[in-house]
C-alpha cells in the first residue's frame, strides 16, 4: 500500500475515465469468449461427448458477435478498448477498424463450418487429444490478431494461434504428422522470432508499440532511423507466416498431414493472418517503406503465385494440391500489397476474404471426395460424379471460384488486382496473375476430369450417404461464394472502405486518441 | 554500453544461425534457444541501458526516480521468455517423438510426409 | 535416479516447494513474485515427485489431469478480466473489495484472481510437458 500523497492525484492523466459501454465490449468479447470456452472445454477434457455440443454454439456465438462488431464499425467507425483503463499508448489497446472486423467475421464463418464438419469427422481419439479446445484457442489467436491495436500484442496472438496449431497438427501422432509438424513448428517459430526482432527495433526507434501512436510518429522518424530495414524485416517475417516464396516450403511439407478439418482451418485462416499483419503493418504504418520495398514484394508475389500454381499441377495427392493452391492465392494477395494503391489493397483484402472461405471449402471437399472415393490420390480416384451428382456440382462451383472464373466470388478480387496492377503499369504482375489463374484452372480441371468424370475402374461398394455435418458446411461455404459472386457490391464496398481506412488511418488514430494528439514521446526511454 | 551489447547480440545471432543450419534436430533446437536469448537481449538493449535505479516507485513518492530503468522492455522480455520457454519445451517433446517414431534426428532422412518417389498425377485416362 | 535418499526426501521437498510456490504467488501481489514464477516452482515440485516415484504417482497425487488444471486457470483468468463488464470499466481493470475477516481487513482484487489463474495455467501446462518427457524416459 502506497503511503498517502500530499497532492491530490489527477487520474485523468493516466486513466480512461469515461465508462465503457457495451459497444466497446464488443471489441474484447470475441477473444474473451473463445478463450473462456476453450478453457472450459479443457477442464472437461474427459467428457468428449460434450465438446462438440459446446464448441459449435460457441463458434456460432462468435459469428454473431463479430457480425455485431462489423455492423458497429461500419456505422460508427473504428472502436477501441484499452485494457485496464490505462490511457493509450500505456495500456494495451484493442482497436477494430473495418479491415479487422470483416476479416474476423469471415474467419469466424470458416471456423464455424469447420467446427460443424468436425462433429462427425473427428473421432473419439481426436477429441481425446483435444481437437475442440485447440480449435477454440486457435480462434482466440486468430481473432485476437485481427482486433488488436498493439504490435507486441499482435505477436502474442501469433504465438497463441501457433501453439494451438501445433496441438491440432499432431492430433493423432501419426508418423507423417510428426515429420510435418517438426518442420512446420521450427520454421514458423523462426518466422515469429523474426517478427519479435522487428518489434524490438520498432520499440527502439519509436519508443511505443501502439499502432495508432506509431502511425502518427512514423513521419517524424523517417530519415533519421533505419525504417526501411525495419520494414524489410517485417515483410520477411510476415511473408514467412503467409508462406510466400522463397519462405513457403513449410506449407506443402505439413498441411497435408493432419486431419482434413485441421488442414481446412489452417489453409483457410492461418496464412491469411500473415497477410493481414503484412497489410496492417506495411500499408497502414509504413506506407513509404512499403513503396521502397514494393519491387521486392512484387517479385516475391509473382514467383509465389506462379510456383504455387505449377506445384499444384504436379501433385497426385489432392491434399498437397490444395496446399499449393493456398500458396498461389497468397501470391495474389502479396501482389495487392506490392501495388499498394487503394484499389490494389482493396483487391488484396477482397482476395483474403474469398480465400478464407474458398480454401476452407476446398479442403473439406477434398475430404469428402476421399470419403466417397476411398483415396486422396488422383490416380486412384474416379467416378465421383456417379456417386454423388450434388457433391459434384458443389465441387465444380468451388473449383471455378478458386480458379477465379465467373460468376463466382473468386473472379472479383482477381479483376480488382488486375486493374490495379495495370493502372500503375505493372503489366508483368498482371500477366503473372493471369498465367497463375490459367494454370490453377488447368490443375483443378484435371482434378475434375480424373476424380469426378472418369469412370471408375473397380466396383467398390458405395460409401454411406453424406450426413448433414458434411453437407451443411460445404453447402454454406459454396453458397457464400455464389451469393457474393453474383452480388459482390457489398463485399467490394466493404473492402474498398477498409482499404481507405488503411490509406488514411486518421479515423483509426482518433478512435485510440479521442482527445487529439497522443502524449508527446517525452524522450523515448 | 550499448555498443558492447550490440556486439554480444551479434555473436548470439551468429551462433544461433550457425547451429540452426545443421541437419540434426538437437542442434537446431539449441540454435533456437540461443536465438530466443539473442532476441531477448535485443529487446532489452532496445529499451536503452541504464544502471542502478530499478523502476520501482518508492513509498511516499508519486513518480519514478530520475534515471530509472525502463520497465517496459523487461515486461516484453518476460513475455517473450515465457513464450520461447513453452515453445522450446514443446519442440523438445516433438523432436524426441520424431526421433522415436522416425528413428533418426537427421532432417535429410525425414521424408515421410514428402516422399521423394511420389508419383506424378495421371496424364490422361 | 530413484535412489533411497531421493525417495525418502522427495515428499518433504515436494510439500515444501508447493507451500513456497503459494507463498511466492501471494507475495507477488505487492512485491516481487507472482503467478508465473510460483507456477514454475510448483511444477518443478511435481517434476521432482515424478522423478522419485514415477509419473503415475504424480497423476494420482494431483487427481485432475494437468491440462484440466491449466484450463481451469485460464477460465479463472478470463473471468477475472470479464467481470469488469459489470462495473462499467474496460476489460482487465483491477477491481477491489475490502472484506474484514477475523478482524483483519483483507484487500481482494481481480488482479489476485487473475494471478491465481496464471499460476494454475503454468502448473498445468508445465507439469503436463514434464510428465510427458518423464514418461518417455521409462519406455
Amino acid at each position: 500500500m502506497a503511503a498517502p500523497t500530499s497532492t491530490p492525484v489527477d487520474l485523468s492523466a493516466a486513466l480512461v475515465l469515461a465508462p465503457a459501454t457495451f459497444a466497446d465490449w464488443l471489441v474484447v468479447l470475441p477473444v474473451a469468449l473463445m478463450l473462456g470456452a476453450g478453457a472450459a472445454l479443457m477442464m472437461i477434457r474427459h467428457r468428449i461427448d460434450l465438446h462438440g455440443l459446446l464448441a459449435v454454439p460457441a463458434l456460432a456465438l462468435l459469428v454473431l458477435i463479430d457480425a455485431a462488431l462489423l455492423w458497429k464499425v461500419w456505422s460508427g467507425g473504428p472502436v477501441t478498448m484499452t485494457m485496464g483503463r490505462w490511457l493509450p499508448p500505456f495500456g494495451i489497446a484493442f482497436t477494430v477498424d473495418l479491415f479487422g472486423a470483416v476479416m474476423a467475421l469471415v474467419a469466424a464463418l470458416a471456423a464455424l463450418a469447420g467446427g460443424i464438419y468436425a462433429l462427425r469427422d473427428i473421432d473419439t481419439s481426436g477429441r481425446r487429444y483435444g481437437f475442440f479446445p485447440f480449435l477454440l484457442l486457435l480462434m482466440a489467436g486468430v481473432t485476437g490478431a485481427f482486433v488488436t491495436g498493439d504490435v507486441f500484442n499482435l505477436y502474442v496472438w501469433f504465438e497463441v494461434l501457433l501453439i494451438s496449431s501445433f496441438g491440432l497438427l499432431i492430433l493423432g501422432s501419426e508418423r507423417e504428422q510428426i515429420d510435418g509438424a517438426l518442420k512446420y513448428a521450427i520454421l514458423n517459430l523462426l518466422g515469429t522470432t523474426l517478427f519479435l526482432i522487428g518489434v524490438g527495433y520498432l520499440y527502439a526507434i519509436f519508443g511505443t508499440l501502439n499502432m495508432a501512436d506509431i502511425a502518427t510518429k512514423a513521419a517524424d522518424h523517417r530519415g533519421s532511423a533505419p525504417t526501411i530495414t525495419l520494414g524489410a524485416l517485417f515483410v520477411l517475417a510476415f511473408a514467412m507466416k503467409a508462406a510466400a516464396f522463397p519462405v513457403n516450403f513449410w506449407l506443402p511439407a505439413s498441411y497435408h498431414t493432419p486431419r482434413i478439418v485441421v488442414s481446412a482451418l489452417f489453409g483457410g485462416l492461418l496464412t491469411k493472418v500473415g497477410i493481414y499483419a503484412l497489410i496492417r503493418i506495411m500499408v497502414m504504418l509504413f506506407p513509404v517503406e512499403r513503396e521502397e520495398l514494393s519491387l521486392v514484394i512484387a517479385i516475391s508475389a509473382a514467383l509465389t503465385m506462379l510456383l504455387g500454381a505449377l506445384g499444384a499441377l504436379a501433385q497426385n495427392d489432392l491434399r498437397r494440391l490444395a496446399g499449393y493452391l493456398v500458396i498461389a492465392g497468397i501470391g495474389n494477395m502479396m501482389a495487392g500489397v506490392a501495388i499498394g494503391t487503394e484499389p490494389g489493397v482493396s483487391g488484396a483484402i477482397l482476395y483474403a476474404l474469398h480465400s478464407m472461405v474458398a480454401m476452407t471449402a476446398l479442403y473439406l471437399v477434398t475430404g469428402e471426395a476421399a470419403r466417397l472415393g476411398g483415396s486422396f490420390s488422383l490416380a486412384a480416384l474416379g467416378g465421383l460424379y456417379v456417386r454423388s451428382p450434388w457433391f459434384t456440382a458443389a465441387s465444380f462451383i468451388l473449383f471455378l471460384a478458386v480458379a477465379g472464373l465467373p460468376p463466382f466470388l473468386g473472379l472479383w478480387p482477381k479483376v480488382a488486382l488486375l486493374k490495379a496492377a495495370l493502372d500503375i503499369g505493372a503489366w508483368w504482375l498482371a500477366a503473372s496473375i493471369l498465367v497463375s489463374a490459367f494454370i490453377v484452372t488447368l490443375a483443378l480441371g484435371r482434378v475434375f476430369l480424373l476424380a469426378y468424370w472418369r469412370p471408375r475402374a473397380d466396383d467398390a461398394p458405395p460409401a454411406p450417404r453424406a450426413s448433414m455435418t458434411i453437407v451443411l458446411p460445404i453447402a454454406g461455404l459454396v453458397a457464400f461464394s455464389v451469393v457474393f459472386g453474383l452480388f459482390p457490391e457489398s463485399l467490394i464496398g466493404l473492402s474498398q472502405a477498409a482499404a481507405e481506412g488503411l490509406a488514411d488511418p486518421s479515423a483509426y488514430i482518433r478512435s485510440v486518441f479521442p482527445g487529439g494528439a497522443p502524449i508527446p514521446a517525452g524522450g523515448a526511454p | 554500453m550499448e555498443v558492447l551489447f550490440s556486439l554480444l547480440i551479434g555473436l548470439f545471432f551468429a551462433v544461433a544461425i550457425y547451429l540452426m543450419m545443421s541437419k540434426y534436430t538437437v542442434r537446431i533446437l539449441l540454435g533456437i534457444v540461443i536465438l530466443g536469448n539473442a532476441v531477448n537481449l535485443l529487446l532489452f538493449t532496445a529499451g536503452r541501458l541504464t544502471r542502478e535505479v530499478p523502476p520501482i516507485i518508492g513509498a511516499g513518492l508519486d513518480a519514478l526516480p530520475a534515471g530509472a530503468a525502463n520497465p517496459l522492455p523487461q515486461a516484453l522480455i518476460l513475455t517473450a521468455i515465457v513464450i520461447s520457454f513453452s515453445f522450446f519445451a514443446f519442440l523438445l517433446v516433438l523432436a524426441y517423438r520424431a526421433y522415436q517414431e522416425l528413428g533418426t534426428d537427421n532432417t535429410d532422412e525425414m521424408r515421410l510426409a514428402e516422399p521423394g518417389d511420389e508419383p506424378l498425377p495421371p496424364l490422361g485416362y | 535416479m530413484n535412489t533411497l535418499i531421493l525417495r525418502t526426501v522427495a515428499p518433504f521437498i515436494t510439500a515444501l516447494m508447493l507451500l513456497f510456490s503459494v507463498f511466492v504467488l501471494l507475495r507477488g501481489h505487492n512485491e516481487p513474485g507472482g503467478g508465473f514464477i510460483g507456477g514454475l516452482i510448483a511444477a518443478s515440485a511435481l517434476a521432482i515427485y515424478g522423478i522419485a516415484y514415477g509419473v503415475s504417482a504424480v497423476r494420482r497425487a494431483i487427481r485432475f489431469h494437468p491440462m484440466a488444471i491449466a484450463g481451469f486457470g485460464l477460465l479463472i483468468a478470463v473471468i477475472s478480466g470479464v467481470i469488469s463488464i459489470f462495473a462499467g470499466v474496460p476489460f482487465m481493470t483491477g477491481l477491489w473489495i475490502y472484506p474484514t475477516l477475523f478482524g483483519v481487513e483483507v484487500p481482494l482484487a481481480t488482479v489476485v484472481s487473475f494471478d491465481i489463474g496464471v499460476y494454475l495455467v503454468v502448473v498445468g501446462a508445465i507439469t503436463s510437458i514434464a510428465l510427458a518427457l518423464e514418461e518417455r524416459d521409462h519406455d
